[in-house]
């Protein structure tokens, strides 16, 4: 059923731009999870330990923006694609 | 008190919804004549976020409201020329041999042609709206900056507390440097300091000015490739001039297995690898954010053009819809602008920080 739908919009649209639309949601989807579970790690560690809240937020930014380069990467890549 | 915030929250509230409002108005207009039939949603969107030769306000029945701004080209035969960008008449009319390209490859551009009929781009120096609002946007800065640095050179840093907006900017700039600066870069911060905050303050005035949807702001500046790659490219310069010596050896002597490093300088190549790709993902994570973020308010804006012809009811619905969640998505666009700005300074700051390592001291006693 899924199959069907997704081979249909490839002939409609042509393989080159549905891989790109393809690849730009998996990267999306990826780097929502890793973002996702820094968060999580970090609202944790905040809870469990409140006074270093500031520390672990920075570094929280820190790595959730190197996940989003990554990202950010990958869905570039599309774009050159398309 | 709290009553008085609370008047002040909901003014300001009002006062971003009828900012809103005059985007609506403003591209209604413009719709409305550029297309008389369906509206190319796709192209709209890159119109607006793209560069231009003149300043488009509105288009107010079918008169087009907009300012004309300067051309500064040279020739392929070595002469320069200024004039006024109203001369192209809104790419409809050429000037001098120059004219506005419709053609696929240099869309929207100035071209002459040459002898044998092709469209050749001459040495372009026009003040464009982007150049222009790059120009409004950090006279605006520069001002507010050196307001408050007047009114330390008055009282001096020690005799009297700021009060009101000085002590306002003085509260962001020393958050900036206490919570991003001083833990990142490390022992010498002082030295990097004024870059960071330079260009934290350009970044994050250049975005919020990009959310003003009437005249001075609503300029796609820190959306474009350029400027975002020489934001990078000063922090990739920075890194690589001030790198202490103990730098350099990490990226092509590391202190790992030799086999790593001969005959295949495999960790070498990685390392020299994230060197350029640490300010390209910069270059990549502004321009991106800030595109999206135009792209989707725009976006939001033209669901009420496309859905006229789903009749009257539903066109009002929709127009209630896109104006609720175009002020929600601006407002929420106010804290990517923080939070780009907050990123770029505190990437650079880390990477910077990087740079200065000390040589490790070896347990050999």
């Amino acid at each position: 059923m899924l199959l069907s739908i997704l081979l249909q919009a490839t002939m409609a649209t042509g393989v080159m731009k549905f891989g790109a639309a393809l690849g730009a949601s998996l990267a999306v989807i990826g780097a929502g999870l890793g973002i996702g579970k820094i968060g999580q790690s970090a609202m944790e560690g905040i809870a469990r330990q409140p006074e270093a809240a500031g520390n672990i937020s920075t570094n929280m930014i820190i790595s959730a923006a190197l996940i989003e380069g990554a990202a950010l990467f990958a869905i570039a890549v599309c774009g050159f694609i398309l | 008190m709290s009553k008085k915030i609370f008047t002040i929250a909901i003014i300001l509230l009002f006062s971003l919804v009828s900012f809103a409002d005059n985007r609506l108005e403003s591209d209604s207009v413009a719709v409305a004549t550029a297309s008389e039939g369906k509206m190319n949603i796709p192209e709209f969107i890159l119109e607006h976020i793209g560069d231009s030769y003149y300043w488009h306000i509105a288009t107010y029945k079918g008169h087009e409201i907009s300012i004309p701004l300067p051309v500064i080209v040279r020739s392929a035969d070595g002469e320069w020329h200024l004039f006024s960008s109203s001369r192209f008449e809104h790419g409809h009319s050429s000037y001098k041999g120059f004219k506005i390209s419709h053609s696929e490859k240099y869309r929207g551009k100035i071209v002459e042609t040459s002898a044998q009929g092709e469209e050749i781009r001459p040495l372009d120096f026009s003040i464009t709206k982007n150049v222009f609002a790059l120009m409004i946007n950090s006279s605006i800065l520069v001002i507010i900056l050196l307001l408050c640095a007047r009114w330390y050179r008055n009282k001096g840093t020690t005799e009297a507390n700021p009060k009101g907006f000085v002590a306002a900017i003085e509260m962001f700039i020393m958050s900036i440097v206490d919570g991003v600066i001083k833990p990142c870069v490390g022992k010498n911060y002082k030295r990097y300091t004024p870059y960071l905050l330079t260009a934290f303050f350009f970044i994050f005035i250049n975005n919020l000015m990009g959310l003003v949807p009437i005249f001075p702001g609503g300029a796609n500046i820190t959306g474009n490739i350029a400027i975002t790659f020489t934001l990078a490219m000063f922090t990739f310069v920075i890194v690589n001039i001030f790198g202490t010596r103990e730098y350099w050896k990490e990226i092509f002597w590391p202190n790992v297995p030799w086999w790593l490093k001969v005959p295949v300088p495999l960790i070498p190549v990685i390392e020299v690898i994230g060197m350029f790709t640490k300010p390209f993902a910069l270059m990549i994570r502004l321009f991106a954010n800030i595109l999206a973020g135009h792209s989707v308010i725009i976006g939001l804006v033209c669901i009420v053009f496309v859905t006229v012809e789903l009749g009257t009811a539903m066109n009002a619905g929709m127009t209630v819809l896109s104006v609720i969640m175009t002020t929600f998505v601006n407002l929420l666009e106010v804290l990517v602008a923080y939070i780009q700005a907050y990123v770029f300074t505190i990437l650079s700051a880390v990477f910077i920080g990087l740079s200065q390592a000390e040589p490790h001291h070896q347990k050999s006693h």
